[in-house]
């Protein structure tokens, strides 16, 4: 008897019993049975466009092609006869017929497909009529070649463009003969909308799409990509102890081998570069000299002593680095330099979805994981252009879309996402509580809430309804922008799909009133009981690759690893016992607060590991005051950045590629990195520096490696206790919470009880943002990311082909806003808020709305943060990156 | 006929939106209304459909080169087109077309630089009865030979450059 679900087949001969839903192909390769194929892929669709893969089946017309024919019960198949031999010799002699016969030239030679199927043929001459396809090489991609004349026409790129990406830039054009893959209006790639993720390059059977300098490895490590916080797995090609190239991890449970344009060919150049530090360099008469490690390292002990225990010392830690830094320098800050003075970048990112959320439901992280979006009935995405800086993500919404889920888009500017929208609705910047308490009031008023779930989940649902009353879809619609028929359609939309799932990134986070707008987010999922199932929830994505786990792990000046509260004396007792020294009980500061307080002569010593504030922080000029003031600044990183620069200390670290440790993405899913290569000159990792100046400050801390770290760091931390280095070497994939070593990990949260016990409503009234528009400076400035580039431009900045898509700063003006002002697209622009002033390239595009400016705060030339508005969010100390008010006018006499 | 302007595109677009559905089956009665009414398909008015209708704009492209029936080039005020099917072919239209092409001063499936005449070739018009046939701005013309072409096309001239001179005065 077969399983349910299951079918018994034969193939040549062999009993096979498989899925009732594989094909005849899959069924074969799970055999170990070779049928060729040039357009299959296991990630796509069946094609069956190059037929090879045609077999006999009993009782079945003609050669059906393997690919796209289902299994059977009792199916007898063929796949091996002298007459399928002879159908598939033609049709590979067909193929060839029109293929260029220049393959000691080619790129892909001894890696080509087409080339190896030829010699599996024995094909040793051609036997037709040879023909030539017309067609111009395209170089215009930064990364790739296109030569459609070697293209065999199997579609996987269209498909993977299609189905993987989703973007969809390239199609099948012409007919016959003629058929070619084009992009739009058969331009240049690079003029199409093509995102450049390679997954068309990767697919591809011949040279038609080929990588420029392509240099084929001699082995391959894999690990997780050092950008953005979806955690996708790497594999780093290596030649020569050099890396020379980067492929998708098929067996990485978030990514499946798919990347985007930074992981795939941005995410290596800048580890061997040149400009990468080897000797710490310490700062004498204004200017950096090269020192040993002994001299660097005893020279920051002896500096940093005097300010033990006088909260005079503050350090930042870093999103980039791994859980086991993050543990270590927290760990360094409270027990040797006894200080709460510890912080790194999430505060200028998410700090308040941190608070909001875990006040809200009592846990700061995504609600679900990442590939629910992909069963979401709706997904309303604000304040997140998740295709550019969570692509991975991107692609699992796109493939939602394929499937039929409605999106809803607020957005104040036009995202491919709003562009795709079933329903975009243009907010005004900074009105996100208003429009949410107004969607609220609408679904209450129509009856459409959850009653079951707020009687029997939440609390404080009276106060939230009492406030949300006067957000009459009228007054929304005035203060925000919106539609008040939008306003009806996507209260109704959400409330009524079966799984609605909420992300929101930055767009939500970066304001005065950051916590207000996550915690607004919450109330309107409890209101619907969209939260604790599958495929719904309140998902916040994380920008960096490990800021989730650099929160987890306590790099934040109230909470211990854990978000245990510093101020609570039983938890504090817990880690004064395991580190075997009295902590501080109160908080520190944030790293705004840091900054200023530098300012004001109050902080002295500052150690910076892997940030840059130079570039990231809001009001640069304020920032470099304060950092300028400090009596000692350490900087430890991979580069001399810009907040390098003014060190008096530089100490050379190694990257993810040159370390161990374990990375968390934003689904709170704990990945390992396998080291690939050995760090530059005498860069070290991190943990190894850390450890080194705390023995020298009278704290020993030894550890043989970073698997010993974490078995310190899960015991104290609740979330971790189950996850170890050799629980994870072991193949467990675990998402924290992660109670104990026989937990499985936690894919969802709040699904029978919210962290908290009760999720909490919080009653909010819609305040706006700190800095408005007004005669003097009549537009609002948005700040944020995109694609090509990330965050302070530190390792993207260092790709020659991403630099060349997108070379330098601009700034995004509406068609009207340009005509009024007589700019022309590549004109310089002067842009000017109250506390200083830029200069950048006008890129003209209704993607912003009128009187609003975008621009990109990746580039140190011109640096968006020098206009951004340091007001912070009360509760999270968040600054308002994406609101400020700026002017804007023409350079005059250039270009 | 000239160049289209960005305002006929969008007058144009506005019709689709109004008289066709937003999903993807009205891709090819979209471009066909544009063609109708454009004489062929610029670049922007594929772009506005593809986004009425959320179809990326490559499989726009890719529906739209499939078919014969459309242009990506602005078309001449003058669409003559020849038939080259069998009966045509054996009646003579080769050198017809030849002769048209020199005449003319452009090949099929172009158009003069002033934009006053389009070539075009069909595989067979199914006019087979009247061979050869050309077409002339919609109308047939049964058993053409290149005198009664040349008369015909120098009427056509001639009424072009009357329309002209009205349209100035």
């Amino acid at each position: 008897m077969t399983e349910p679900g299951k079918v018994r087949l034969s193939i040549d001969g062999k009993e096979i019993e498989t899925s009732a839903k594989a094909t005849v192909l899959d069924a074969a390769k799970q055999a170990g049975i070779h049928i060729p194929t040039l357009c299959a892929d296991d990630q796509l669709a069946p094609y069956a466009g190059c037929r090879l893969c045609i077999v006999e089946i009993e009782k079945m017309r003609g050669l059906p092609p393997s690919c796209a024919t289902n299994v059977a019960e009792g199916m007898v198949v063929r796949t091996n006869t002298p007459e399928l031999h002879r159908v598939r010799k033609m049709l590979m002699e067909m193929l060839l017929s029109d293929h260029p016969y220049d393959c000691l030239a080619c790129a892909k030679n001894l890696h080509c497909e087409l080339q190896k199927m030829a010699e599996e043929f024995g094909i040793r001459e051609r036997k037709l009529r040879h023909l030539t396809r017309e067609s111009v090489l395209d170089e215009s991609n930064a990364f790739y070649s296109r030569d459609m004349t070697k293209c065999v026409l199997c579609a996987k790129c269209v498909r993977a463009c299609k189905e993987i990406n989703g973007v969809t830039a390239i199609d099948l054009s012409g007919r016959g003969f003629n058929s070619i893959v084009q992009p739009f209006g058969d331009g240049p790639i690079s003029e199409s909308v093509c995102e450049s993720c390679g997954e068309c390059v990767e697919r591809c059977p011949t040279a038609a799409l080929s990588i420029k300098k392509q240099v084929w490895p001699d082995k391959e490590v894999s690990t997780i990509c050092p950008y953005c916080g979806t955690g996708c797995g790497i594999l780093l090609g290596i030649k020569d102890g050099k890396i020379v190239g980067v492929r998708g991890d098929k067996n990485n449970p978030v990514s499946r081998g798919q990347l985007c344009v930074k992981g795939r060919f941005g995410a290596f150049e800048f580890i061997g570069h040149p400009a990468r530090l080897k000797k710490p360099l310490l700062k004498k008469n204004g200017e950096f000299v090269e020192a040993s490690w002994p001299e660097a390292l005893d020279y920051m002990a002896e500096k940093l002593k005097p300010y033990i225990g006088a909260d005079r010392f503050a350090a930042l830690s870093s999103a980039k680095c791994t859980n086991e830094e993050n543990y270590l320098m927290q760990k360094f800050a409270r027990a040797v330099m006894k200080t709460n003075n510890i912080d790194h970048c999430a505060r200028l990112c998410h700090a308040s979805t941190v608070a909001g959320l875990a006040d809200s439901f009592g846990s700061g992280a995504m609600t679900n994981s990442i590939d629910e979006f992909r069963d979401a009935e709706l997904i309303l995405v604000t304040g997140s252009n998740t295709t550019e800086n969570h692509p991975i993500i991107g692609y699992r919404i796109r493939e939602a879309l394929r499937k039929g889920a409605k999106l809803i888009v607020f957005d104040p500017r036009e995202t491919w996402l709003a562009n795709q929208a079933w329903l975009w609705c243009r907010q005004k910047p900074g009105t996100d509580v208003a429009w949410i308490n107004g969607l609220i009031r609408i679904i209450l008023k129509e009856g459409l809430e959850n009653k079951k779930f707020i009687s029997e989940r939440t609390e404080g649902f009276e106060d939230l309804k009492k406030t949300v009353d006067k957000y009459t879809p009228e007054y929304v619609s005035k203060i925000s922008g919106v539609p008040e028929e939008q306003l009806f359609q996507a209260a109704r939309a959400y409330a009524t799909a079966g799984k609605s799932s909420i992300l929101y990134s930055m767009g939500i986070t970066q304001h005065s009133h950051g916590t207000d707008n996550v915690q607004s987010l919450a109330n309107l999922a409890m209101v619907c009981g969209q939260i604790g199932r599958a495929a719904t929830g309140v998902n916040p994505l994380r920008g960096q690759n490990n800021v989730q786990g650099a929160c987890d792990l306590g790099a934040l000046p109230d909470v211990f690893p854990g978000y245990q509260k510093v101020a609570d004396e039983a938890l504090r007792k817990k880690f004064e016992d395991a580190w075997g020294v009295p902590l501080s009980s109160h908080p520190g500061l944030t790293i705004v607060e840091m900054l200023n307080a530098a300012a004001d002569g109050k902080i002295k010593a500052l150690y910076i590991m892997g940030e840059n504030p130079l570039l990231s922080d809001p009001d640069l000029h304020h920032v470099e005051q304060g950092l300028k003031a400090l009596d000692f600044l350490v900087v430890q990183d991979i580069f001399l950045t810009e907040t390098a620069q003014l060190a008096d200390l530089v100490l050379p670290s190694a990257c993810f590629a040159e370390k161990e440790g374990t990375f968390t993405n934003t689904e709170r899913r704990v990945q390992l990195l396998n080291k690939a290569l050995d760090p530059p000159g005498e860069a070290k990792p991190d943990w190894e520096i850390i450890c080194e100046l705390a023995d020298r400050l009278g704290y020993p801390m030894s550890y043989p490696d970073p698997a010993e770290i974490m078995e310190e760091a899960r015991k104290l931390t609740p979330q971790y206790h189950g996850i170890s280095h050799s629980r994870l070497k072991g193949g467990c994939d675990l998402c924290w919470p992660c109670p104990n070593q026989d937990h499985p990990g936690a894919r969802i949260l709040h699904q029978d009880r919210f962290t908290r016990g009760k999720g909490k409503f919080t009653a909010i009234e819609h305040l706006g943002p700190a800095e408005l528009p007004d005669k003097q400076y009549p537009f609002t400035l948005i700040t944020g990311r995109i694609l090509y580039h990330f965050h302070t431009g530190t390792m993207t900045r260092k790709s020659a082909g991403l630099n060349q898509i997108v070379p330098g700063p601009y700034a995004e003006l509406n068609p009207v806003d340009a005509k009024k002002m007589k700019v022309k697209n590549g004109d310089q622009l002067r842009v000017a808020s109250r506390r200083g002033e830029i200069k950048v390239a006008a890129r003209v595009t209704e993607v912003v709305n009128i009187g609003e400016l975008f621009i990109p705060f990746h580039f140190y030339e011109g640096a968006a943060n020098v206009l951004t508005n340091p007001a912070l969010d009360p509760v999270a100390k968040i600054p308002e990156f994406k609101v400020c008010a700026v002017k804007v006018e023409k350079a005059a006499g250039e270009k | 006929m000239k160049e289209t302007s960005p305002s006929e595109i969008k007058s144009v677009l506005k019709r689709v939106e109004s008289s066709l559905p937003a999903k993807r089956a009205s891709l090819v009665p979209a471009l066909q209304m544009v063609q109708e009414k454009l004489g062929w398909l610029p670049k922007l008015a594929m772009l506005g459909i593809g986004k009425y209708l959320k179809v990326p704009e490559s499989e726009v492209w890719g529906t739209a080169s499939f078919y014969a029936q459309f242009r990506f080039k602005p078309v001449g005020e003058n669409i003559l087109t020849v038939c080259r099917g069998t009966a045509c072919h054996i009646c003579g239209s080769a050198a017809i077309l030849r002769d048209l092409e020199r005449e003319v001063g452009v090949k099929a499936g172009e158009t003069t630089p002033d934009l006053k005449f389009t070539i075009q070739q069909v595989a067979c018009f199914g006019s087979c009865a009247v061979a050869p046939v050309l077409v002339a701005n919609g109308k047939v013309y049964g058993r053409q030979t290149s005198p009664s072409m040349k008369k015909l096309l120098g009427r056509i001239k001639k009424s072009t450059s009357t329309k002209a001179k009205s349209k100035k005065s």
